[in-house]
């Protein structure tokens, strides 16, 4: 294995310097972990790369991809979840369960999480279903794909939510015993059923079918309300509303075991991406109002949700070159994550490149309980990824590592470009290309 | 005139007026023993109708008839492509490699027209999508309202029903507040949000208070495959609060009218005295639609040949 010295960087570790701007440091790989990091390393026989000008932080870490295998993949495998993960700065991804079939068993997380070894670009690790086949009736087998090889640790049924409060609080009550997280989708079908766009003025006029911000804060409440109950660890998936923000920073300011996530396309746009009909801004949870848009920026800034999350989700041409109303919600973002955050959140001066890289990295590598993800330590698992914060580019999906090109985002100028990525020490992104296979 | 016409936002009062004084002179050439025009010869229109329709489809039918274009009727239905699983998009390629010059669109998911309009080199018509628009329905009831009362000034307008739902209220709120009337929408409240107040309207569910000022009572039907939501407790009692019979109509003034664009729902939303009586425009508003229809055609596509404004072109006498 290959001996690398990345030097002249700005390295920024928001789990040691949570409030800094990094400082200047070379740092150095050997035998797939960081061995120093000094302000100045000298040492032959290394390959060297040079990050004058550019930052080295943590490998980021995505608490919701879809993979899509098994099942899809004519729409994205592992390997190319993986290869968008890793062209997208990130090292270690949480894939959600609803595959076809769904990850319910021991037999099928281990088989993702084999699966994403082989693949080698990024730590895939499995989230489970909380039941059968997500139908929100029987438990999954939680107990086994916790103590799998693939050591499932957080459990959802996203893609749906969790419609029956007593099913909820006997996942939660079970899940605690094995120290796992119980992570919603929040979503009151009843309420949202039918819907298209987020409810209010703008569904009105368009002439859809709205999904009300009361669909997800009513059972965020209830969600609140259990983890209270049981102690359980909660977390809530993809918020959107201003409603929900305020729900967590409560169950916060009580003490309770409460984290939340919210994605690049809900602190980016709003409904009014809806305007034109355009099947690419269809999403769930929908794109909600300027001011939930707002509250989800304030969240992210206070540390009320504590990570950013893409909820990648890949669709194909066929799926999403249809009505509106038939077209499946859904888009890719692994590959688009860092530089809507900086152009979005670091730019207008919301947040620090620190905490930016802090809700992409550290607090989501907390949620899973990753001790090697989230931080650059000596001794510890390279896992880092190398980028330019000031580099400009134009979104262009036909150069997307994904199998899938739906974004919403086609033709929009960011800010911030991965160089390099490095996991467990091995070179996987190479002045910004992916290199498969990099895993032998 | 505009390309397309998928929304009646983008008409200005001038664009209403010019199709309405059009569809005038248009509605007398179909009076004549001989009814038809040159004027779109060697064009053609598609009907693509993606949801059951038979007035605004042989409406349309007839209006690109008269004017002398070719005439296709796609509709979806089980033994079209779309039966056997042709998708929207491979649809509308298939017509424009055809060389269609214009689409008139009836689809059951609201902005279809708008995907279409981005996928074809053809004029797209929307004649009805969804919960969101139906321009031309609008368009003909703006010409029989100024038929009827010359102009729209103070013209005070209820429109009474299912608004969430209903592509022909938002049409016509458009409309009829581009053109200066004052609407006020009245309906159960879970058919008629507070949030509509942002189309300039005014919004209430006392009909009976609203009804001695109106000049207009524009009834929606009451959608039977809604009742399953439970938006109301029973035909009665929306009959009783909202529905439209002889009694009501007595509290409206004398020159006041009664409007609906059908079909109509006798005894829930009106009754068969009130839809029968002079006072109704509901056959004016059937009559044209015709005419209006000829219009637009006549102004979308016969436009492009000749240049200029409508003065110019061959204005029927």
């Amino acid at each position: 294995m290959s001996t690398y010295l990345i030097t002249g960087g700005t390295v920024v570790d928001p789990s040691t310097d949570p409030d800094g701007g990094g400082r200047r440091a070379d740092v150095l790989i050997e035998n797939g972990e960081v061995l120093a990091i000094d302000t100045s390393i000298a040492k032959d026989d290394v390959e060297a790369i040079d990050a004058t000008g550019l930052v080295v932080a943590p490998g980021l870490v995505d608490l919701h991809t879809h993979v899509r295998e098994p099942g899809r993949e004519d729409e994205e495998t592992i390997l190319t979840a993986s290869a968008a993960a890793a062209a997208g700065g990130y090292t270690a991804i949480c894939t959600m369960p609803n595959t076809d079939p769904v990850a319910d068993s021991a037999a099928i997380v281990e088989k993702v999480w084999a699966l994403g070894r082989e693949a080698g670009l990024v730590e895939v690790l499995p989230a489970g279903a909380l039941s059968k086949d997500l139908a929100g009736e029987k438990m999954a087998d939680i107990g086994e794909m916790a103590m799998s090889a693939a050591r499932v640790r957080l459990f959802t049924d996203d893609g749906r939510g969790v419609q029956d409060a007593l099913f909820a609080r006997r996942a939660m009550e079970y899940l605690r015993g094995f120290g796992a997280v119980y992570a919603e989708h929040c979503e009151i079908e009843a309420l949202a059923r039918g819907g298209h766009m987020h409810e209010g003025a703008r569904s009105l006029a368009l002439g859809l079918r709205g999904i009300p911000a009361a669909a997800e804060e009513l059972m965020a409440a209830r969600d609140i309300a259990l983890a209270r109950l049981t102690g359980c660890r909660l977390h809530l998936l993809h918020i959107s509303t201003a409603g929900t923000v305020e729900l967590v920073r409560r169950a916060k300011a009580e003490g309770l075991p409460v984290t939340a996530e919210a994605t690049p396309h809900h602190f980016t746009l709003t409904d009014a991406a809806l305007e034109d009909y355009d099947p690419m801004a269809k999403v769930n949870p929908p794109l909600r109002e300027e001011s939930d848009r707002a509250a989800v920026v304030a969240g992210l800034a206070d540390g009320t949700i504590d990570a950013i999350a893409t909820d990648h989700a890949p669709h194909s041409r066929e799926e999403k070159d249809q009505e509106l109303s038939y077209a499946p919600p859904g888009l890719v973002g692994l590959e688009t994550a860092l530089a809507l955050t900086i152009s979005e959140l670091v730019e207008p001066g919301h947040l620090s490149l620190t905490q930016a890289l802090e809700r992409l990295s550290t607090a989501p590598a907390r949620v899973l309980g990753l001790e090697d993800h989230g931080r650059i330590q000596p001794g510890r698992p390279a896992n880092i990824v190398v980028f330019d914060p000031g580099a400009a580019w134009t979104i262009d999906a036909t150069r997307f590592n994904s199998m899938s090109r739906n974004t919403p985002f086609e033709g929009r100028t960011v800010t911030g470009r991965v160089a390099h990525t490095f996991f467990n020490g091995r070179h996987t992104v190479v002045d910004g290309v992916v290199r498969v296979g990099a895993a032998v | 005139m505009h390309k397309h016409l998928l929304s009646m936002d983008q008409l200005s009062a001038e664009d209403i007026t010019t199709i309405l004084d059009t569809a005038g002179s248009l509605r007398q050439v179909t009076s004549r023993p001989i009814k038809k025009l040159p004027t779109l010869r060697g064009r053609t229109v598609c009907n693509l109708f993606y949801e059951a329709s038979t007035r605004t489809r042989i409406s349309f039918e007839l209006a690109a008839k008269r004017l002398s274009a070719d005439v296709i009727n796609f509709s979806a239905d089980s033994k079209s492509s779309v039966a056997k699983g042709e998708g929207f998009k491979d649809t509308a390629w298939t017509l424009e490699a055809m060389g269609v010059d214009a689409i008139v669109v009836r689809h059951g998911s609201s902005g279809a027209p708008h995907q279409l309009s981005k996928w074809v080199q053809a004029s797209v018509i929307n004649a009805g999508d969804g919960s969101h628009e139906h321009p031309t329905q609008a368009l003909l009831d703006l010409y029989s309202i100024r038929e009827h009362f010359k102009d729209f000034e103070n013209l005070k307008v209820a429109i009474v029903g299912d608004i969430i739902s209903s592509r022909v209220a938002r049409s016509n709120v458009k409309g009829l507040v581009t053109m200066g009337a004052r609407v006020t929408l009245v309906g159960p409240p879970t058919l008629v949000p507070p949030e509509a107040a942002a189309w300039g309207v005014e919004v209430t569910t006392d009909l009976d208070a609203v009804l001695p000022e109106v000049d207009i009572c524009y009834l929606l039907r009451v959608q039977k495959e809604r009742q399953s939501e439970q938006l109301f407790p029973t035909d009665r009692e929306y009959a009783a609060l909202w529905g439209l019979d002889a009694k009501r109509l007595a509290k409206m003034h004398p020159e006041s009218v009664v409007m609906h664009p059908g079909p109509m729902n006798r005894g829930v939303e009106i009754s068969a005295e009130v839809s029968e009586s002079p006072r109704s425009l509901i056959l004016d508003q059937v009559a044209n639609g015709l005419a209006v229809r000829m219009s637009l055609l006549y102004l979308m596509l016969g436009g492009r040949e000749v240049e200029g404004s409508v003065a110019d072109a061959e204005v029927p006498a």
